[in-house]
């Protein structure tokens, strides 16, 4: 039971690299970008003179080349944007319609593996679930609380408390429900949801290995963490209703219940929209809790997870690929539907 | 009621009594409201506070009575902390993951958010033909989901770029702690459009006088990037920070592709995603390895919470 801390020093000396060439690539382009400019400055005024004292016509003066800096401004992201997301993506697009070694076209062939094999057509029906419960739960959640604690007396207090699990890795919220639905056979139970069940009166139950409730169990973690996400944007969005329209609504005498959905809820649609757009993107992605809590087990498994099982465990980049692409044409009238709401709301 | 006002009209009284009812409705209304709130607020809190308790509790305790009798028959021990943080093998070396996910992190912050204030000054300052469409293809980056770049940009590290037969550019055959390279590059293209895209979002709406009498006076963009731009968009960057620092430092799907599964590079949510599928019953290490990845950010998050809360706010509704 001993800490090396010798063992640990390639590490730091890794890390002082990545530092060393963060300082030398963004020092160095600024640099780059306050000598070049200055020295053709240099270079025109010494022609400058020099027309000057010998009497030849003077040089133009040319245009500021504003699109070069542009260029070296944007260089890195360009780059690594192209690098790292632009050629992959198609990339991955081309591997889905090939076989396993990547290397024979095999056309529609992953696709209709997709919905054909029982078990993915699973998988795929759990993903629907997740995303039509998480975020219209987590929203509805994140609504009322937002109403019931707004200008109360701890308010900022009790919005933290809601948002606290945002900053909890999805493994380390994995964890922390894994042990609410813990299960032992006979005796104490350690797991809260057992207890509860036992001292009602109930049986204790192996909670994670029941499909199809494991799969709500498994929501339930995400709407856990994504309920402040809500809370907090749709909170702002109440917030920022005209006051004087509120007290113009409370003078008519209007009860809290119509005040709601006749004052509070128009106002904030736009926001509400938002907020069920973005966690329906983030639902589709997950991975990480299913992957901790069962590991895809017990008919549990979503998209994103397969999409690993198949690309990286079960050396199937081409069935990977096209769980990949399945997602992404998945996310894509999402973000349209989002973008038609921005621009009516800019409009409007 | 009626005796203690008889010259009152009956309208008058009329109209006095719902406005009387309505005020304790009001007052029930708000108490009922406090109420449920606290109850919500219990409800979100108890699972990471079991989860707290537990990992103080001697192993036999946790393993055998809930969390709750602490209070009935309170027993604290460090030993979990001390076995998850420092002991070798199999059983937890947290401390040593723990240093992988600080390397990891560091670099994955400061380089996307460097590139991209960049980035959004020049796309919100600088005059260039296609400005909008450059902008508009970087935010549209943001719907591609990560999982569309891991297979071919895991393959672009082992074996290179060859097109056509021919080696383009070199594989990079990285080992061990050398591969935190890989997951500093990854993080830093996956975090880029949306970084872009909040800090164009702050560094627009800075007042454009600003930049014309700087202009006016002679000042380059670089100049005016590192002297104006940059200490009136600190906030922001702190806010992007916090967003990318929780981001990496909880990410999973990443490391689990891009850093290996050892203890030179994995951060500490592979090796407690991998301690909670074989060891899932050892609830002493995992309630202490859990909250050991869960300080950090927990620290972070509540200390830079304002900047987290403008940044989220200028992320999703302002689009």
């Amino acid at each position: 039971m001993e800490f090396d801390f010798a063992a640990e020093q390639p590490k730091f000396l890794m890390l002082m690299y990545g530092l060393i060439a963060f300082v030398a690539v963004v020092g160095g382009l600024l640099l780059l970008l306050d000598v070049v400019p200055a020295w053709f400055d240099r270079r025109r005024e010494e022609r400058l003179i020099a027309a000057v004292a010998s009497g030849a016509p003077l040089p133009r003066r040319r245009k500021p080349r504003e699109g070069l800096f542009a260029l070296f401004f944007l260089l890195p992201t360009l780059l690594l944007i192209a690098v790292g997301l632009v050629v992959p993506a198609i990339r991955t697009t081309l591997l889905s319609f090939m076989d396993k070694d990547s290397s024979d076209w095999v056309g529609l062939a992953n696709y209709s593996w997709l919905f054909s094999e029982d078990s993915i057509v699973r998988v795929l029906i759990n993903s629907l679930i997740w995303v039509l419960l998480v975020p219209l739960v987590a929203t509805a959640f994140g609504l009322i609380y937002a109403v019931l604690v707004d200008k109360a007396r701890f308010e900022s207090v009790a919005k933290s408390l809601i948002f606290l699990p945002m900053a909890i890795s999805f493994v380390g919220a994995a964890i922390i429900w894994k042990f609410v639905y813990a299960y032992r056979g006979d005796g104490d139970q350690i797991g809260l949801l057992n207890q509860i069940v036992v001292s009602l009166g109930g049986e204790p139950k192996q909670w994670l290995l029941e499909s199809p409730l494991n799969t709500f169990l498994l929501i339930v973690i995400m709407i856990w963490i994504q309920a402040g996400f809500a809370m907090v944007v749709l909170s702002a969005a109440i917030k920022a209703i005209p006051a004087d329209i509120v007290e113009a609504a409370r003078l008519d005498g209007v009860s809290p219940w119509q005040m709601f959905w006749q004052i509070t809820m128009p106002s904030i649609r736009p926001a509400v929209i938002v907020v069920v757009v973005t966690l329906s993107i983030a639902t589709l992605k997950v991975f990480d809790i299913v992957r901790t809590a069962t590991n895809g087990n017990y008919d549990t498994s979503v998209i994103a997870n397969e999409m690993y099982n198949q690309a990286f465990r079960y050396g199937e980049p081409g069935q990977g690929s096209a769980l990949a692409v399945v997602l992404f044409v998945l996310v894509i009238p999402i973000v349209i539907y989002q973008i038609r709401n921005l621009r009516q709301q800019r409009e409007g | 009621m009626t005796t203690a006002t008889p010259t009152v009209g009956a309208g008058v009284q009329a109209t006095a009594t719902p406005g009387r009812a309505a005020r304790v409705r009001k007052r029930l209304n708000s108490r009922t409201a406090t109420l449920v709130s606290i109850v919500l607020a219990l409800l979100w809190t108890v699972p990471t506070f079991g989860l707290f308790i537990s990992s103080f509790r001697p192993e036999n305790q946790i393993k055998t009575t809930g969390w709750w009798t602490f209070f009935s028959d309170p027993q604290f021990t460090l030993e979990n902390y001390q076995e998850v943080l420092f002991s070798t093998g199999s059983s937890g070396q947290l401390a040593s993951y723990f240093i992988n996910s600080l390397a990891i992190t560091i670099p994955s912050v400061l380089f996307p958010i460097a590139f991209a204030s960049l980035a959004a000054y020049a796309l919100a300052w600088i005059n260039f033909k296609g400005r909008d469409w450059v902008y508009i293809a970087i935010f549209a980056m943001q719907i591609v989901p990560l999982q569309m770049a891991l297979v071919p940009l895991l393959k672009f590290f082992s074996t290179g770029v060859t097109i056509a037969g021919i080696q383009v550019l070199p594989a990079w055959d990285l080992v061990d702690e050398q591969k935190f390279a890989q997951v500093w590059f990854a993080h830093t293209c996956f975090a880029l459009p949306f970084a872009v895209y909040l800090l164009h979002n702050f560094i627009s709406q800075l007042p454009g006088e600003l930049m014309e009498s700087a202009r006016v006076d002679g000042a380059t963009h670089p100049k005016i990037f590192r002297t104006i731009v940059l200490p009136l968009i600190t906030p922001a960057l702190a806010a992007i920070g916090i967003f990318q620092f929780l981001w990496v430092w909880n990410d999973l799907l990443v490391a689990l592709i891009f850093a290996g599964g050892g203890d030179e590079t994995a951060p500490l949510t592979v090796r407690l995603a991998e301690l909670a599928g074989t060891r899932g019953n050892e609830w002493q290490r995992l309630t202490a390895g859990a909250f050991v990845s869960i300080v950090v950010p927990l620290i972070v998050f509540l200390s830079l919470q304002r900047f987290f809360v403008r940044g989220l706010l200028a992320g999703s509704v302002k689009g």
